[in-house]
């Protein structure tokens, strides 16, 4: 296997729905091995840019290359080598869950007796062999992410896409999701997955880019970006309330960025370095004010978002109007 | 044997996981090199077709249109204009029975479009459109599974018109080669639908576009009544008609009599309409987001 060739590499890619521009110029360059982390807010373009790549959907502009094919010229060898696992199932809701098995299987080049047996063998791998003859309209949120996973792995694709794998289904669900998904990735396949929740880019991705209105406000390993976003915080929380006053004052004047938080005997000191930590405690304890507990930590990507973004990691309450389903 | 009821029917939610799935997984995971070359266009075509007729068993309900609706079309002409129209209720089971044979079995290919339409808006659709197959299997697909449907649906206007009294001419090597004829339009027009369910976006709009086509198509022709007793600029409407072409070949293949000109005809509209409507339909579902 040729493991240069990098999974993804786009340059410039745009995608405009009438007016509004859904992609706005992406530049990804995604090397194959691990988990790559696609995070934004909803409507960033997540999906569409997932779809551009999966040969779905065609750019307006831009160039984008797939494992070392072109996604305009070469469709089909994409093909060859990925999976799908759309946001919204992308299972047939009428079939049961081994007929859905099947057909796929079919499709990708078994004889139905063998798409069979291994439909069989990859629901009894994911826990579904009693749901196997009940219709997937029938199956749980999260029955119908396992099955929808299933699917993509009746040929072990190189690259597989997963488009908010763990969004709407419970926390224990999630964390099966993300066993199978590290799985995969120790079987040699590139995963390319979107997520609005920064903890899970955080728990999985080795790396992560980060979009907001069809373009990448930032890039890079999750403690890359945390440094991106400049300090890590020490938190303190002083033995005695009243002290917090003066502490707050004998920092300011030492130029330490300080401030108080809204426990009254708490304050929060953003350092730059590790050795700020023993500084500012050190000044404490000169003065004589008693430190009751600390703790030290880089800042969270929730932290990180609003530094890039300018916005919370909310949904974008956006004046355009949803249009259509995608 | 006594609870083996019970398996099929229990509702638990499927297994809880315990620590092994992983490496279960894995198990199960074959290497990349191992794939199979992807399914030929004729496998996929096959495959998709093998979805139609599943979805018709899980769907039964959806045979309703098809099985309801001839049988009482077929009652209401016979009765209501029987006398009428034909003379007697005799005579026109003759002449109706054909016809309406035709007019069942065209309506129903509306419904081909309006499921395609219905499939399009899914996220099963864009996992189709991700697969290495040749793209427009899924059209053909269904439209071969759905000639069950309309063999289902022209078996039972049959029936029923044997029963009313219909004895052609031809006996039933006349009916079963009219029936093939019929088949073949039926797939040849059912790309029109195909066309309409991709250019517009909803399942209502489909509906609208389709029902606008059919109508004059079915009323402006021979199914019902003999053109010469209609005006002339109507019957020169009606003899260009591909649906009275069809019917009166129809008819005339159930009385016995294979005139080569009326099937050549027949052949050039199916050939027509595959023509034009098959390549646009596959163009929109490639361009299709
Ligand atoms: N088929 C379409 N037609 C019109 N507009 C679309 C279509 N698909 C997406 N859009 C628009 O493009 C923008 C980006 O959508 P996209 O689905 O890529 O976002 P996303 O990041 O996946 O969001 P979410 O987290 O909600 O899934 C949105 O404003 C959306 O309304
Ligand atoms: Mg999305």
């Amino acid at each position: 296997m040729t493991t240069d060739i990098p999974a993804v590499e786009t340059q410039g890619l745009v995608k405009k729905f009438g007016d509004t521009a859904a992609v706005d110029g992406v530049d990804l360059s995604i090397s194959q091995g691990g988990i790559y982390g696609v995070l934004g807010p909803n409507g960033a373009g997540k999906t569409t840019v997932m779809r551009m790549l999966a040969t779905l959907l065609r750019p307006d502009a831009g160039e984008a290359k797939v494992l070392g094919h072109d996604v305009y010229t070469e469709p089909q060898a994409i093909r060859e080598k990925i999976a799908l696992t759309g946001q919204f199932a992308s299972l047939d809701e009428d079939l049961t869950g081994i007929e859905n098995m099947i057909l796929l299987g079919r499709l990708l080049g078994y004889k139905h007796r063998i798409a069979r047996k291994r439909g069989m063998d990859l629901l009894e791998a994911f826990g579904l062999t009693k749901a196997a003859n009940r219709p997937v309209k029938k199956y749980s949120g999260g029955m119908r992410r396992r099955l929808d996973i299933a699917g993509s792995l009746i040929v072990t694709p190189q690259l597989m896409f997963l488009d908010e794998p763990t969004t709407g289904i419970d926390p224990r669900s999630r964390n099966q999701v993300w066993d199978i998904i590290r799985t995969l990735v120790d079987g040699g396949t590139t995963i390319l997955l979107t997520t609005q929740y920064l903890e899970e880019a955080d728990q999985l991705a080795d790396r992560i880019a980060v979009i907001d209105h069809g373009t990448v406000v930032a890039e890079g390993t999750p403690g890359q970006l945390k440094a991106e976003v400049g300090s890590g915080a020490l938190r303190v929380r002083l033995h005695d309330v009243s002290a917090r006053d003066q502490a707050v004052e004998l920092l300011r004047r030492e130029g330490t960025p300080v401030t108080p938080e809204a426990d009254p005997a708490a304050l929060t000191v953003q350092v730059q370095h590790s050795a700020d930590v023993t500084h500012t405690l050190e000044s404490l304890a000169h003065a004589s004010i008693e430190v009751a507990s600390f703790s030290y930590g880089q800042p969270s990507l929730d932290e990180v978002f609003l530094t890039l973004t300018g916005t919370a990691s909310t949904p974008h309450s956006d004046s355009a109007p949803e249009v259509g389903a995608p | 044997m006594t609870n083996s009821q019970s398996t099929t029917q229990s509702s638990t939610p499927a297994t809880p996981v315990a620590s092994g799935e992983p490496e279960r997984i894995r198990k199960v995971l074959v290497p990349q090199q191992d794939r199979p070359a992807p399914a030929s266009a004729l496998t996929a075509c096959v495959a998709y077709g093998w979805r139609a007729l599943l979805k018709i068993k899980h769907l039964p309900e959806q045979l309703i249109d098809v099985t309801i609706f001839p049988v009482m079309m077929t009652l209401m002409f016979t009765f209501i204009f029987g006398g009428a129209i034909g003379g007697s209720v005799d005579n026109y089971v003759q002449f109706l029975i054909p016809g309406i044979f035709v007019q069942t079995l065209i309506m129903i290919t509306m419904y081909t479009g309006l499921t395609l339409n219905r499939d399009f808006s899914k996220g099963v659709f864009d996992r189709f459109r991700s697969l290495p197959v040749w793209r427009p299997a899924q059209l053909v697909g269904a439209l071969l599974g759905d000639q069950i449907r309309y063999l289902l649906a022209g078996t039972i206007i049959l029936t029923v018109g044997f029963f009313l009294g219909f004895r052609p001419e031809g006996g039933l090597t006349g009916v079963l080669a009219a029936f093939a004829l019929l088949l073949v339009f039926s797939f040849s027009l059912s790309w029109v639908w195909t066309a309409v369910s991709l250019a517009v976006r909803t399942e209502q709009a489909a509906m609208g576009v389709s029902m606008f086509v059919m109508m004059p198509l079915v009323f402006a022709s021979n199914i019902f009544v003999d053109p010469s007793t209609m005006p002339t600029w109507l019957q020169r409407a009606v003899e260009v008609n591909p649906v009275s072409i069809v019917v009166t070949t129809i008819r005339e293949m159930m009385a016995g009599t294979y005139s080569l000109s009326s099937l050549g005809l027949v052949a050039l509209c199916c050939g027509v309409l595959i023509v034009i409507f098959g390549p646009v339909s596959m163009f929109m579902y490639n361009r299709k987001s």
